[in-house]
């Protein structure tokens, strides 16, 4: 117990069981989390430097990078958009059945994602709900990168809407009267004052529902069809591997992402140090 | 579009300065309505509607299919193992992180939050790497006869890993803003270590730990991805529900697919209208980010 106090120089307290709680924590995230990722990280350095290039550049998993990030980026444009409004919408103004629109925005976290990804193929694909409206119309949405944008979007949708709403509710309605009192009309109010405050946490947003998109996998292989250098995505080409028993290959194309998830953490941090210096919240 | 606009109670007679017009918040409210309906409603009310499409008794018997049964026995094992873990984790990490002063506990919490944002393919991957035939300790566990991966240890361990973070994001903040002097005041006053937790800190956080438990449930019993790599699929044995319902629905059996979908979607729901009843009810006694717990 002195030992581990010892070694992260804790402050002295009267409240016991600090050795047993962060023992047993830095234990199990060790054992659960940090080994783990570590093994990965290692079997991918067991690679040469060409080696992993070689997989890098590899025709088809440049081309599953590039649907998922293309989509992933589609996705969470669209949903910075419509988040915006329905974040503003909730918060903003009063109507039947608010609430409960604000409850099922969570949906996508709560909904497993093989039930949504199915729910969504039975909807687009060619003879489903919306599909065979759209179908004759010569528009495909399920089994085409389409498809993959709008399960995306979904898994993405509470990212934007969470972290825009407690922002717009701590603006500061007073703000607003000066802005009408110097004689901006609203238009000018929301593009010259609110906006600026909201574009931090509306970057964020966007950022973690990139993030969790780029990642994704259940609810996208449902819908996406699943052809090689078209509609695969990476997730899907490392499982490939790894029934292929190309560890080395699944874990090359793992570390890739984790680098982009990484940058993706950075760029989040970035974006709320700034808005720390410029705004004084995130 | 117009009844929506008409349905927004005009608050004054006059437009006022720092509300949009009528019109524009019929519109925007129209977009919104629009947006979550087509997303989120629509999908819902599909799951159940295809589930029910062969009639309730084709429904039930679906249910029932042996294989069926099993993936749902699977899957409540599952959880019944990943969230008490996770529990018990959250309530270490976050008293050590909140009682004490020490250095690298923002690493630590950044730590915590890491699986967050890993793919879940990843998330199996890696204990594949571990545990897998060709993996670190494969030919060491294979020769002692022990499985772990395609096998229920690493369905279980993947699942603690997708839902490590929960509970301990959600107690964390909590007890940090709680601070250290109700328990303070207990120890002083006589009380032992585990009778001033067991008296004092858990009142304080009961709301905040079952909101935690709630999500950290939900997302143990309905993951696919990290599940799915190391599972296996063996049908009637390593299929937890998610996964079944994918083969089924690979086999052209929509209704049966559609039917056990139902359930999770049940189980959605219930976790959803639970959740909310915690924030309206205890929103002070949740993190100051409750709103904003589950994000990513």
């Amino acid at each position: 117990m002195n030992a581990v106090a010892a070694i992260v120089g804790r402050r002295p307290s009267v409240i016991p069981g600090f050795g047993i709680t962060l023992g047993f924590a830095l234990t199990y995230l060790s054992l659960i989390v940090l080994i783990p990722i570590a093994a990965l990280i290692l079997r991918t350095s067991s690679l040469t430097w060409e080696q992993f290039w070689a997989i890098a550049t590899n025709e088809r998993v440049v081309a599953a990078l590039r649907v998922s990030f293309g989509a992933s980026l589609i996705a969470a444009i669209i949903n910075a958009f419509f988040g915006l409004i329905v974040a503003w919408v909730l918060v903003r103004y009063r109507f039947p059945g608010r609430r409960v629109l604000d409850a099922i925005v969570d949906l996508p976290f709560a909904l497993p994602t093989a039930v949504a990804g199915i729910a969504l193929t039975a909807i687009f694909a060619p003879t489903g709900w919306v599909g065979q409206f759209l179908d004759p119309l010569g528009i495909k949405v399920a089994y085409s990168v389409t498809g993959i944008v709008i399960a995306l979007t979904f898994i993405g949708l509470p990212f934007v809407v969470r972290t825009l709403q407690p922002v717009i509710e701590e603006i500061d309605r007073e703000v607003e009267e000066a802005a009408a009192t110097l004689g901006a009309n609203r238009r000018q109010a929301i593009a010259r004052v609110i906006l600026p405050t909201l574009l931090p946490p509306l970057l964020t947003g966007f950022v973690l529902a990139l993030a969790r998109a780029i990642g994704e996998y259940g609810s996208v292989i449902f819908i996406a069809g699943n052809l090689p250098y078209v509609t695969e995505i990476a997730p899907l080409l490392i499982v490939i591997r790894l029934e292929e028993f190309d560890y080395v290959g699944a874990s090359a194309i793992a570390s890739i992402m984790l680098a982009i998830s990484f940058l993706m953490f950075l760029a989040i941090n970035l974006i709320q140090a700034w808005a720390r210096r410029r705004f004084g919240h995130v | 579009m117009s009844d929506l606009a008409a349905a927004v109670p005009a608050r004054m007679s006059r437009q006022s300065p720092t509300t949009e017009s009528r019109f524009t918040r019929g519109v925007l409210i129209g977009v919104a309505i629009f947006f979550l309906g087509l997303f989120l409603l629509f999908p819902l009310l599909v799951v159940f509607v295809e589930a029910l499409r062969g009639g309730i008794g084709a429904y039930f018997a679906a249910l029932k299919e042996p294989d069926t049964v099993s993936a749902i026995r699977l899957t409540l094992l599952v959880a019944a193992i990943a969230v008490p873990a996770n529990l018990l984790f959250g309530l270490a990490a976050s008293w050590a992180i909140a009682k004490y002063e020490f250095r690298g506990k923002a690493l630590l919490i950044t730590l915590i939050d890491l699986p967050f944002s890993v793919s879940p393919v990843i998330s199996g991957l890696i204990y594949v790497i571990l545990f897998g035939a060709q993996g670190y300790f494969g030919a060491w566990l294979q020769s002692y006869g022990i499985q772990i991966v395609f096998a229920v240890p690493g369905i279980v361990l993947a699942t603690i890993f997708v839902t490590f973070p929960f509970v301990a994001r959600e107690l964390i903040p909590l007890m940090q803003e709680q601070g250290t002097q109700d328990e303070e005041a207990a120890i002083s006053l006589g009380a032992g270590g585990f009778q001033t937790f067991w008296r004092v800190t858990l009142p304080n956080v009961k709301w905040g730990l079952m909101y935690g438990v709630l999500l950290c449930n939900a997302r143990a019993m309905g993951e696919f991805g990290a599940v799915s790599v190391v599972s296996g699929h063996i049908r009637g044995q390593t299929n937890t529900m998610p996964l079944h319902i994918e083969i089924l629905y690979n086999d052209y059996q929509w209704a049966a697919a559609f039917a056990v979908a139902s359930l999770l979607a049940l189980l959605a729901l219930v976790t959803l209208i639970i959740k909310t009843i915690l924030e309206w009810r205890f929103g002070e006694e949740l993190a100051s980010a409750g709103r904003q717990g589950d994000i990513r």
